[in-house]
């Protein structure tokens, strides 16, 4: 552990932007290209892996001192699946529709790599507290990468936001956005212009 | 979860060899602590979850079988079947039936018309099979294809031509699952025809 360890703080902020899971980290692809073609079911899933990063993270770095090194990723697999399963069985009970539009991507949350890279990185080295500001910060970060690919889908493939109409009636639906390869490209010119944009800031700097 | 353990750690610390337990013990700890409270979980939301199921079963009904309006409840050899009611007239049968599909257990619902000679629809009510393969046994297409099958004879998957009376097309890439659906379909109907036959009003 290096001595500019971040603190808790800087662990939030970083997971918003800074350390972004999806813009600057790349994880979680799954996810954001399979659930974000409407913002509903994309919140939903944000929503759902915060819940599981955060559990996962708050019992991960509880019982860090306890963890041998080589079944600390059993331990971690261990956690993030129960807590999945909690979490699908909530969506199931109360958000039944959704639960079904979202299918096998709530399950798969077990192989969200933020979750694991989270638990591996940061809980099990870290106090409580940075671990629970760290868990918030990356769910924080990777809910607004969603909504944002989600956002450009929806208001191009469908006219819509949040299911309310927001384009005029003229809009031709570009269908395309709603399908697989909409969301390829979204991510793609997203991810090229959040790097544009860091680039621009070097050089003024 | 145990004997992974064990092998790990044989490899990694072959001279303490003898105390896999002590190096373990808290994966089994929290084995039992995620199983008991997923127990829990499962205690509380378990009846809510197949309450949504039989909602979705009796909002289905109208599609599964031309000209019904509701279901009502009906039991065979401790299963529950759905008659498909017009008013106070029967015109058909719901059956649930659940499989293992690919990834999975698959809930499906059949429709059949009174007789039972023939299948009036088919629904997914529940499945978790590969996303962008096995899951287009979802799609409206797809299920359409075993509308009007006669129950006389098995229905069969095919992979290319064209289907006969009998056949339906696989989803591409997901044969397994589009068997596993039939397959399920052929043997519940076979098992119930006949009852079901002999109870129509």
């Amino acid at each position: 552990m290096n001595r500019n360890e971040p603190t808790a703080l800087e662990r939030f902020i970083n997971g918003i932007l800074p350390e972004n899971p999806v813009y600057r980290q790349l994880l979680g692809m799954c996810p954001t290209l399979a659930v974000t073609n409407s913002m509903e079911p994309a919140m939903t899933m944000a929503v759902a892996v915060a819940f599981v990063l955060l559990s996962a993270n708050i019992i991960v770095s509880l019982i860090r001192h306890l963890l041998k090194p080589h079944l600390r990723i059993l331990v971690f697999t261990l956690t993030i699946a129960t807590f999945v399963t909690i979490a699908d069985r909530i969506l199931q009970a109360y958000m039944w529709d959704m639960s079904k539009q979202l299918g096998p991507y709530v399950p798969l949350i077990i192989v969200n790599c933020i979750i694991i890279c989270r638990c591996e990185v940061c809980a099990s080295k870290q106090k409580l507290g940075p671990a629970i500001m760290d868990a918030l910060g990356q769910s924080l970060g990777f809910a607004l990468a969603l909504a944002s690919v989600a956002t450009v889908r929806e208001i191009l493939g469908s006219g819509t936001w949040f299911g309310l109409p927001v384009m005029p009636a003229v809009w031709p639906d570009w269908v395309i956005m709603v399908l697989p390869p909409g969301a390829f490209l979204t991510l793609g010119v997203l991810i090229g212009l959040v790097n544009w944009l860091q680039n621009k800031k070097k050089q003024t700097a | 979860m145990a004997e992974e353990e064990k092998t790990e750690q044989v490899d990694e610390t072959p001279e303490k060899g003898g105390n896999y337990i002590a190096q373990a013990w808290l994966i089994l700890l929290l084995a039992v602590c995620f199983g008991a409270s997923l127990t829990g979980v499962q205690i509380s939301l378990g009846e809510k979850i197949q309450q949504n199921k039989l909602n979705e079963t009796f909002s289905q009904i109208p599609n599964l079988v031309p000209g019904s309006d509701t279901g009502k409840g009906f039991e065979i050899d401790g299963k529950i079947i759905y008659r498909a009611m017009s008013g106070d007239a029967q015109v058909g049968w719901v059956v649930p039936a659940t499989g293992q599909g690919f990834a999975d257990k698959v809930e499906i619902l059949i429709g059949l018309d009174t007789k039972a000679d023939k299948l009036t629809g088919l629904y997914v009510l529940d499945q978790k099979e590969t996303p962008g393969l096995g899951n287009k046994i979802v799609e409206e297409d797809w299920q359409m294809q075993y509308v009007d099958k006669p129950t006389a004879s098995q229905i069969e998957v095919i992979k290319a031509g064209s289907p006969t009376v009998n056949q339906i097309m696989a989803v591409t890439g997901a044969t397994i699952s589009s068997v596993a659906v039939t397959d399920l379909v052929n043997k519940t109907v076979a098992e119930i025809k006949d009852k079901l036959a002999s109870n129509a009003k």
